[in-house]
């Protein structure tokens, strides 16, 4: 088993998703049976393969460099669940 | 019920044979009578009357002008808000239109709505989504089908002729899919000829978005609109779109086309193996050379898919945190404890399983044996339909390995769910166009689709593939 209680704990906090213990248990079956269905790919020789991150078959275009500067702080706070004088706002994180 | 074509409803437009507000009443009737599908995430027919107003008031000549469209709630609209189908973006309403939406509002097109889909477009049923299922227009009474996904509510609202035509996106098959359960023509095109800019990201090295219609013409007209190169995308391709309705032939005489051997599944039912059959007989009978092929590293590209598009997931939906837009968890004693609880609460659970499997791929110790391996494969996978396409001009294979499933069947099991996209995914893998066209029926009378395949930037060809078996079907 890849996935136990501990490694499940730690990939949760990793990606700061709060789990419960009965959420923590459906996850490790599901998460188990994914990797070993995966783990198929080890079949396939890679040996001097270059791995693909992009797909993209034309070539990418450069932008002219000039400077484009707009303010809309006002725009991007819109969505704010809570926002402060131009600022987004979280719980006090220094006491 | 005969459905307008959207060809046929620019003609009448121009001809005066109708008027915007008449053709859009018809439109309008039909979706509130239509309300129990569950289609739209958001409608206002307050909104479309003042779309309406303004088009009329507005004398330039506009290629889409009053043509009623719908929207997956994916793509970032100024008019409506915008959720992913997702809890945690539930109230938001985007302060900027995603470059597709803004290219069909230029040319003066209706958004009749916003459309259902998976959440973050995770999902093959349109049945992750925070705002309930959608159902399938073809369901028969009391057996409600899935109008399959993530796309479902797209595909859905093309079949119940709610509107001319809709937008999709495209990850794993995410247009296709649903095209072919609810016997509608999706497309996907080439990877990256169709901006991202403003569409909620789920993995960015797939995401494609793309368009449902009627038909294969229309289809064509549609996806003249939305693509093009836009530098917001670094990905975004600078390429000449051609006209590709000017220019759609059907006539395929002296073209080759490849069957690849690894798409005959144990296990498909003889019904989808049969169009697929017969899809062949009708191209040879046009003159088309029939060539087999092998795409040797199909039956790897599910599994090295469900590497990569959870890694890029989990990467992209690291910005919900309750801070910028979107849900906030009530309790939030510490900001740890905000961002944990914001996001137990705001994702569903599907969402939450590929955010976990793509933490842990991407994890120290993990990447060079899951997410690099995976890599790895999918240059392979490319590599395998660039092979292919230099002895073929195109590719024919099923769509889907099953008929529109009930809704909610295969929920459970997430490896089950994720075999619906077994013939969709290696052409994303490899950036390829993929057009799904619904062509014969299965025992119980629900439409199949059959999937043509074509080069980078070669959607020309795709089109005209499809037309041609659309009108040899029709």
């Amino acid at each position: 088993m890849k996935i136990d209680k501990n490694t499940i704990n730690k990939i949760a906090r990793l990606s700061r998703i709060k789990l419960d213990d009965k959420e923590s248990e459906d996850y490790i079956k599901d998460l188990n049976s994914i990797l070993d269905w995966v783990e198929q790919l080890n079949e396939v020789n890679t040996e001097n393969v270059e791995p693909l991150s992009n797909i993209s078959s034309s070539i990418l275009p450069k932008r002219e460099d000039v400077s484009n500067d707009t303010n809309s702080s006002e725009e991007i706070l819109e969505n704010a669940p809570d926002k402060l004088e131009g600022f987004f706002a979280v719980p006090k994180v220094v006491e | 019920m005969s459905k307008l074509s959207l060809k046929q409803t620019l003609k009448d437009l121009d001809t005066k044979k109708i008027s915007i507000r008449e053709l859009n009443q018809d439109y309008l009737k039909r979706i509130k009578e239509k309300d129990n599908l569950n289609v739209f995430i958001h409608f206002s027919e307050e909104n479309v009357l003042k779309q309406i107003d303004n088009l009329e008031k507005d004398d330039s000549a506009k290629k889409l002008k009053g043509i009623p469209i719908a929207i997956k709630d994916l793509f970032c609209t100024k008019s409506m808000p915008t959720t992913a189908a997702s809890k945690i973006l539930e109230n938001f309403n985007p302060t900027y239109e995603s470059f597709v939406t803004q290219k069909l509002l230029d040319e003066g097109s209706i958004f009749v709505g916003k459309t259902n889909l998976d959440e973050f477009a995770m999902g093959s049923a349109t049945n992750t989504s925070f705002f309930g299922n959608t159902i399938n227009p073809l369901s028969k009474e009391n057996e409600p089908l899935a109008p399959g996904g993530s796309s479902g509510g797209s595909a859905a609202a093309v079949a119940a002729d709610l509107c001319l035509g809709a937008t999709g996106t495209d990850t794993g098959g995410s247009i296709r899919q649903p095209a072919s359960f609810c016997g509608v023509v999706g497309i996907k095109p080439t990877y990256g000829l169709c901006s991202r800019w403003g569409i909620a990201a789920f993995a960015s090295s797939l995401d494609q978005a793309g368009i449902f219609s009627h038909n294969v013409e229309d289809a064509s007209i549609l996806l003249q609109s939305i693509a093009g190169f836009d530098q917001r995308d670094s990905t975004s391709a600078k390429v000449d779109i051609p006209n590709y309705f000017e220019n759609l032939d059907d006539d395929l005489n002296g073209k080759t086309v490849g069957i690849p051997k690894e798409y005959s599944i144990d296990g498909t039912p003889m019904e989808i193996s049969q169009i697929w059959e017969d899809a062949i007989k009708v191209l040879e009978k046009k003159g088309v050379k029939i060539k087999n092929i092998t795409l040797p590293h199909t039956k790897y590209a599910l599994p090295t898919y469900y590497i990569i598009a959870p890694a890029e997931a989990s990467s992209n939906l690291a910005r919900y945190d309750g801070v910028k837009y979107g849900f906030r968890s009530d309790e939030i004693n510490s900001l740890d404890e905000m961002y944990e609880n914001t996001r137990a609460q705001g994702f569903g659970r599907e969402v939450k399983r590929r955010i976990l499997i793509g933490t842990y791929v991407l994890s120290a110790g993990y990447y060079d044996a899951y997410y690099l391996k995976a890599q790895k494969v999918r240059k392979l996978i490319a590599d395998d339909f660039n092979r292919a396409f230099k002895e073929c001009d195109f590719i024919v294979t099923p769509t889907a390995p099953s008929a529109a499933f009930p809704l909610n069947e295969k929920q459970n099991d997430p490896i089950k769910m994720y075999l619906n996209d077994v013939f969709t995914v290696p052409a994303s893998l490899a950036g390829l166009p993929g057009i799904s066209i619904p062509f014969g029926e299965d025992k119980n009378n629900l439409p199949l689709g059959i999937q043509i395949l074509g080069k980078h930037f070669d959607e020309q060809q795709v089109f005209n593939a499809a037309l041609s078996l659309e009108r040899s079907y029709e």
